[in-house]
């Protein structure tokens, strides 16, 4: 039994030496201990990295930190403004009309027929060390021109020696701008911007025809020049100016200005990763971005890690001296002016599971974590005055809390093409729907839902647009008077009585047909979901038996329910959007009627059509925002509560929790080049993390002791056996 | 024995090609090229312009088993099911839909897989096969009763349980181990320890159960009476005529699992992050990527058939009786 314990001490011993005295359970290499690295995680591995071609947020995470569009949004201040990043300014709107005339900055809307917008851009900025700039003693480029054989033995990026940089310039954004139509891309926004930028879709047309040329006399690896071919929406004035121009007046051009798909892209990249033999070994500008922003991608092994190392040619930027009230109080300002980044190193570890990530938050292994239904209670408290606060345990770490509502919405829509939710094409037969559609909003109770299935994480919505965004009204003018009174203090929920009055009106009195006395049945459309999910349907289906109306879930894999939402053949159907730039716009074109999924296989999932609607927001889509934008939008909004196409759901509020040693940390649900702002104190994470990850040896001995316990005996037992003199 | 393995070999291709066409089929029916080309192309501002290119750039535009609008052999090879399938047979996977190369990938994910599998493999099978005889050596005795007892509880806890559970304790409770994530080299040392400890566990009770049922058959046969007669030691028994007979059933099951070790475990490697080809797969079936999931069915039915004809030839190495006549 001693000689056990003894033997299970030495391999303890010796395997702590091994692990270089750090915690056992620490993940990470020893060499990394001490040093300036935020460790994050990520659960999906990212597709695309090349800036015209990822739209994910998964991804976004790395390309944010990377590329350098012209502009961001100010990390600190709310509403979110937007400021230069790669641009000198902000660049300010010039308007032409037809015949090509200046017009003045307050002109009509109706007299636009350009916009173009100038941006200067900065001196003195440089990419990344990157081979495709590297040159040899004569100034000519190095790795540009290779053959087959000569890639041969290149497997990743670091296998070309030789690195070097460039400043960037003008021509390196109108690169990236034709690339959005590149025949042999997939940009997620050329459909958008060739509505907008003059001449973009016939540049597609030009480039599809020289690419099939190309491939024709060439073959498939060819290299597609977009230099010979000039765009015309698109003008270099000089290194360090450019021009963009796009039909009429589109002010949200702007926010997509502060988006990696109009981050600089040097065309000798392109042409460097063009090159025979390379795509088929992964060397692709959508494995290996190239910016030149704070950090680049120095190991991109997507299933398991992705490592963002600084930029050593960084060009510099200092921390924001001005935020919102209150930033100063939470010391969110005590870094003014210092330079950025203050991370040298950025982890993201691949966590498909919620528990080991969990986990790995709580021993300090990640510098920050969400929170996920199952960890809610273990996380998260109400204090006596209704706040959301961390809870003993979390508090005893050092853990924090912050709390911020996401530009999102998540609602259940009706199929407006429907004969029972949407109505025929009758008037009467549309008032009824209509009706239908109101008393379903009152009866389904989104407090409850967001108390029972997100632990209070959400707001009810009151229309489509969420909190923070331009049209947004709180408060008692902006309650949906359909569903809610004011109760002087909140909104409060009409009551049941009210929605029943509303059904017997729309036909359907105590859920049946007045008519036939047939039992209304509705037929709810859901993607096939996890166990879970279960009680989500069955609540669901509780909140229509208050009408006595019957609710059909019909559970399908996520394909057929796109197929059916595409088609139009679903009748209620739940979906969610995260906005794409902080302005109204973004949300209310869900319910445009030209953005119709059957007729235009638009955003608009419920092909809701209403004629006033439209219009008012052909009027408000291009309008800066202004008291005359929030009056159309108020009526807008007041014209999609009374047709109720949507109930409108819930805002989710994310709560976000962070170690004690993790600095400036402010939410920011629009902007994601945020790493740079951080601050990590390495000293306390690695007192802590020795602190909370003791390794406890005695199960060793234990084992130990049980092995022993088992073999005794089975010994003497076989001892006695085989000195018996005779076997039974 | 050459000619026996060229006719298993022969044998195997209408079996591949069998497995290829349930795969196309299972696949496609319940994912369109559509489906496929709208979960690369994301969930927002997909235009049917983008799915009709991205499916005409992978060759998703093409019927799927016969070109109606072509003559003679371009019926049945201008399609998807020729064009994804034909090359496989030469072992040229091609790349998979985000336009990486699928050999390279399951080159470098075999290792992570095998780091765990080959510990859980041969420590497991001495392990089981170790119990196995103790409890057989002391049948009808309470040793032998609570041993089953501990197999049967064993077998009846869940994969999942033990893993998190195993996570618990070891890692969360004690500081042990990390609890998820790999390294390459040495490092992988600690990140594999408790998989592969988890593995050896999980299997446990249904594998000593099942091999103590071998050795109690080979025990009351008659050459184990003779050998005891002649006063040899149970030791002895055991291990030199026992074993020996006792190994062809095992062996029908553990050589047959050899070649599955590179395909690594879907659970395990999701739970603790090893970037094997089991996640590799379950990553192909999420985002409908069907280079990759005929790929790694192609393979595993590959070695299936390698891991029977292994299990064949073992035989002949534990029993000189059997010959492959």
């Amino acid at each position: 039994m001693l000689a056990d314990t003894r033997r299970a001490a030495l391999i303890a011993v010796a395997f702590a030496a091994g692990c270089g005295g750090a915690p056992w359970n620490d993940p990470y290499p020893a060499s990394d201990a001490g040093a300036n690295i935020l460790y994050s995680s990520f659960s999906e591995r990212p597709k695309h990295l090349d800036p015209v071609q990822s739209y994910s947020s998964n991804e976004i995470t790395f390309t944010a930190q990377i590329y350098e569009p012209p502009l961001q949004y100010h990390y600190l201040k709310r509403p979110y403004e937007l400021v230069p990043l790669t641009a000198a300014a902000v660049p300010e709107p010039w308007y032409y009309d037809g015949r090509g005339r200046r017009l003045p900055a307050g002109a009509a809307q109706r007299d636009i027929a350009y916009t173009v917008y100038e941006v200067r851009i900065r001196r003195g900025i440089r990419y990344q060390p990157h081979p495709a700039f590297a040159r040899d003693a004569g100034g000519h480029p190095l790795y540009h021109g290779l053959t087959r054989a000569a890639v041969a033995d290149k497997y990743k990026l670091a296998d070309f020696r030789e690195t070097g940089t460039r400043e960037l310039n003008a021509r390196d954004f109108e690169h990236q701008i034709k690339r959005l139509a590149h025949p042999r891309l997939h940009s997620p926004i050329f459909g958008l911007m060739a509505d907008y930028i003059v001449g973009l879709k016939e540049y597609a047309e030009a480039l599809k025809r020289a690419s099939e040329e190309l491939t024709a006399r060439s073959g498939k690896d060819a290299w597609l020049d977009l230099s010979r071919y000039p765009l015309a929406g698109v003008e270099v004035v000089d290194d360090h100016t450019y021009r963009i121009r796009i039909k009429g007046q589109y002010p949200q051009f702007l926010y997509w200005l502060a988006m990696p798909f109009f981050a600089p892209v040097p065309p000798e990249v392109d042409r460097f990763f063009g090159q025979p033999g390379m795509a088929e070994k992964n060397l692709t500008l959508d494995w290996y971005p190239v910016g030149t922003g704070p950090y680049m991608l120095a190991e991109n092994d997507p299933n398991r890690v992705m490592v963002l190392e600084r930029n050593p040619n960084y060009h510099g930027e200092t921390y924001p001296a001005e935020g919102e009230p209150g930033d100063a109080a939470k010391g969110l300002l005590k870094d003014a002016g210092k330079p950025l980044p203050f991370i040298d190193k950025a982890v993201f570890s691949l966590e498909k599971e919620g528990i080991p990530y969990w986990n790995k938050f709580l021993q300090g292994y990640y510098d920050r974590s969400g929170i996920t239904s199952d960890t809610f209670d273990q996380a998260v408290q109400l204090s006596s005055r209704g706040d959301a606060v961390v809870t003993e345990a979390m508090e005893k770490q050092g853990i924090r809390l912050s709390t911020s509502v996401a530009v999102s919405t998540f609602y259940m829509g009706f199929n407006m093409l429907d004969p029972i939710v949407g109505g025929g094409p009758d008037e009467r037969s549309r008032e009824r729907a209509r009706k239908l559609r109101q008393a379903i909003s009152i009866a389904v109770d989104y407090e409850e839902y967001i108390s029972i299935f997100q632990n209070g994480r959400g707001i009810p919505a009151q229309g489509p647009i969420a909190p923070g965004i331009f049209g947004y009204r709180g408060g008692k003018e902006g309650v949906n008077p359909v569903v809610y009174d004011w109760d002087g203090r909140a909104p409060a929920r009409k009551s049941i009585e009210a929605a029943k009055q509303l059904l017997a009106e729309a036909g359907y009195p105590n859920g049946a047909d007045a008519k036939t006395g047939a039992p209304l049945v509705l037929n709810f459309d859901v993607t096939a979901r996890s166990v879970d999910a279960k009680s989500m349907l069955d609540w669901t289906r509780k909140q229509f038996e208050k009408l006595n109306v019957q609710l059909v879930i019909r559970d399908t894999d996520y394909n057929r329910f796109q197929d059916k939402i595409r088609k139009g053949n679903a009748q209620i159907f739940e979906w969610g959007w995260h906005a794409d730039y902080p302005d109204p716009e973004n949300f209310l074109f869900l319910l445009h009627g030209p953005q119709g999924k059957v007729k235009n296989q638009g955003e608009n999932a419920g092909n809701y059509e209403n004629p006033e609607y439209d219009r008012l927001f052909e009027r408000m889509k291009n309008m800066p925002n202004s008291p005359e934008r929030q009056a159309i939008i108020d009526r807008m909004i007041a014209i999609l509560r009374h047709d109720a196409p949507w109930l409108w759901g819930f805002h989710p509020k994310d709560y976000a929790l962070s170690h004690a040693w993790l600095g400036n940390l402010k939410a920011n649900k629009i902007a994601y080049n945020t790493v740079k702002y951080q601050r990590v104190d390495t000293a306390l994470r690695e007192q802590k993390r020795r602190e909370w990850n003791p390794a406890v040896l005695w199960p060793f001995g234990l084992l130990a002791a049980l092995l022993a316990a088992f073999t005794a005996p089975a010994v003497l037992a076989y001892l006695r056996r085989e000195r018996s003199a005779g076997r039974a | 024995m050459i000619a026996y393995i060229l006719r298993r070999i022969a044998y195997a291709i209408p079996i591949l090609i069998g497995v290829n066409v349930v795969t196309f089929l299972l696949f496609f029916t319940v994912n369109t090229p559509d489906d496929v080309a709208r979960m690369h192309l994301g969930l927002k501002r997909v235009t049917p312009e983008a799915i009709a290119k991205w499916k005409a750039e992978r060759g998703y535009d093409k019927p799927l088993f016969f070109n109606t609008k072509l003559s003679g052999g371009g019926q049945l090879t201008d399609t998807i099911f020729y064009e994804k399938s034909v090359r496989m047979f030469a072992l040229d996977f091609g790349a998979a839909d985000d336009g990486r190369d699928i050999a390279r990938e399951i080159g470098a994910r075999m290792w992570p897989s095998l780091a765990v599998a080959v510990p859980v493999f041969a420590v497991g099978l001495l392990a089981y096969i170790a119990f196995a005889l103790v409890v057989a050596f002391f049948r009808a005795t309470y040793i032998d009763f609570w041993g089953v007892v501990m197999c049967v509880a064993m077998m009846s806890i869940s994969a999942m349980f033990y893993i998190i559970g195993g996570q618990y304790l070891v890692s969360k409770l004690w500081h042990l181990t990390p609890i998820s994530g790999f390294a390459g080299g040495a490092d992988a040392f600690k990140f594999v320890v408790l998989p592969a400890a988890i593995g050896i566990v999980g299997s446990f009770g249904a594998s000593t159960r099942l091999y103590r049922t071998f050795f109690l058959e080979e025990i009351n046969k008659d050459y184990v009476r003779t050998a005891r007669a002649k006063g040899l030691s149970e030791v002895t028994v055991l291990f030199k005529h026992v074993l020996k007979n006792a190994l062809i059933p095992i062996l029908t099951g553990a050589v047959v699992a050899i070649p599955f070790l590179f395909m690594g475990s879907l659970i395990t490697e999701s739970f603790f992050g090893i970037p094997g080809l089991g996640s590799y797969t379950i990553d192909a079936i999420n985002s409908q990527d069907f280079g990759v999931v005929r790929s790694m069915v192609f393979i595993g039915a590959v070695l299936y058939i390698v891991g029977l004809v292994l299990t064949d030839i073992s035989y002949t190495l534990v029993d000189p009786r059997i010959r492959f006549e």
